[in-house]
């Protein structure tokens, strides 16, 4: 019975010839060489900000911070720090994306009121995503057990390797390094409406 | 009456007249120089490529009034409606942990004098009276002494 069936593939095969294995040798390269190209485009700074919103508000930010320009020109871009590298993650990260395309279409952000109010919101979910991955699309670049302590200032010298050895992940300090802040309670002058404690933004 | 108004009028043309042609001359150009070495009137020279020195110790003061420096890069610090960076270490509830110096209790007043429980909302914009240091030069020599009992 078995013998029949690998007889059937086998003669499947034979009757396609090696014409037929070469066709789907190659076109399987051509969907998986597409699919990934089309992945890769909706990853540029040019795709993200095809969206005003994106290009209006946290654009105009980022464009202040060491990761649009420095010294060398060595760039992190949105997806660098907003898209996993790793070929799973970054699946379910397009996928989990795809709810972007529904607020885009309802206009959730579309003015700076509607994206002020939800700057808060927004924040605490990028927050929490890189605590949860012990801000792996940091380390994607920045890797602490290459850190040259010698090189680095008298500051982050002391904080790197007290905050590392406590166990904290670098979202825990370097919150708003590319971006404007939402409101913070701090202890100066009156308070801040709706503003993330102390206790939420500098965990100890 | 005539006569004295016209002798007044010539008295005062000449004065005039001859103090116009002599202040050109009595502050001859080149005689005072901005501290710039350009021309008042002259296109602004190019600033000179001056470096921010490096984190160090604080730096000690010139005299008892002067607002401590910065001495640290503060590149890319956030100082908006939201956040005040420069709080987020120096406030007195983040200095012991952060290891940096803490707000003066002069910060503390409005401008009556009035204690408050928190920092003043004047003395938010830090960097108007505290700055950082660059390696440029002193632009000219400097033989100032802070008094000796405030030393």
């Amino acid at each position: 019975m078995s013998e029949d069936k690998s007889k059937g593939i086998r003669g499947r095969l034979r009757a396609a010839g090696f014409g037929g294995i070469v066709i789907v040798f190659a076109a399987g390269i051509i969907f998986w060489g597409g699919f990934n190209w089309a992945v890769e485009a909706t990853n540029t700074e040019r795709f993200c900000l095809s969206c005003h919103e994106m290009e209006n508000f946290v654009y105009q930010e980022y464009r202040n911070t060491i990761h649009y320009q420095n010294r060398t020109g060595v760039r992190a871009v949105c997806s660098d720090c907003h898209v996993p590298n790793e070929w799973g993650p970054k699946m379910i990260r397009k996928v989990q994306a795809s709810r972007e395309l529904w607020g885009k279409l309802t206009g959730s952000i579309d003015t700076p009121e509607k994206f002020k109010a939800n700057r808060l919101r927004l924040a605490e979910r990028e927050w929490k995503r890189m605590k949860a991955n012990d801000s792996r699309e940091c380390r994607n670049c920045h890797s602490f057990e290459y850190f040259d302590y010698t090189a680095q200032g008298r500051r982050s010298n002391h904080a790197h390797q007290t905050g590392l050895a406590e166990g904290k992940t670098c979202i825990d300090c370097h919150k708003g390094i590319a971006h404007s802040l939402p409101p913070i309670e701090q202890d100066i002058g009156i308070g801040r409406d709706g503003a993330v404690p102390q206790e939420a933004f500098r965990p100890e | 009456m005539n006569k004295r108004t016209r002798n007044f009028v010539c008295a005062l043309v000449a004065v005039l007249g001859a103090g116009a042609l002599a202040a050109p001359q009595a502050i001859g150009q080149g005689d005072v120089s901005s501290l710039r070495g350009a021309d008042v009137a002259a296109p602004e020279l190019a600033p000179g490529s001056y470096r921010v020195l490096p984190d160090g110790p604080p730096i000690p003061r010139d005299y008892v009034q002067q607002p401590p420096m910065i001495p640290h890069k503060i590149d890319g610090y956030q100082v908006t409606l939201n956040f005040n960076k420069c709080m987020d270490c120096h406030s007195w509830t983040r200095y012991r942990a952060a290891g940096a110096t803490k707000v003066s209790l002069t910060h503390f007043q409005d401008r009556d004098a009035n204690e408050l429980s928190n920092i003043s909302p004047r003395r938010y914009f830090c960097m108007q009276c505290h700055v950082p240091q660059t390696d440029a030069r002193p632009l000219v020599e400097n033989r100032f002494q802070p008094a000796t009992g405030v030393r």
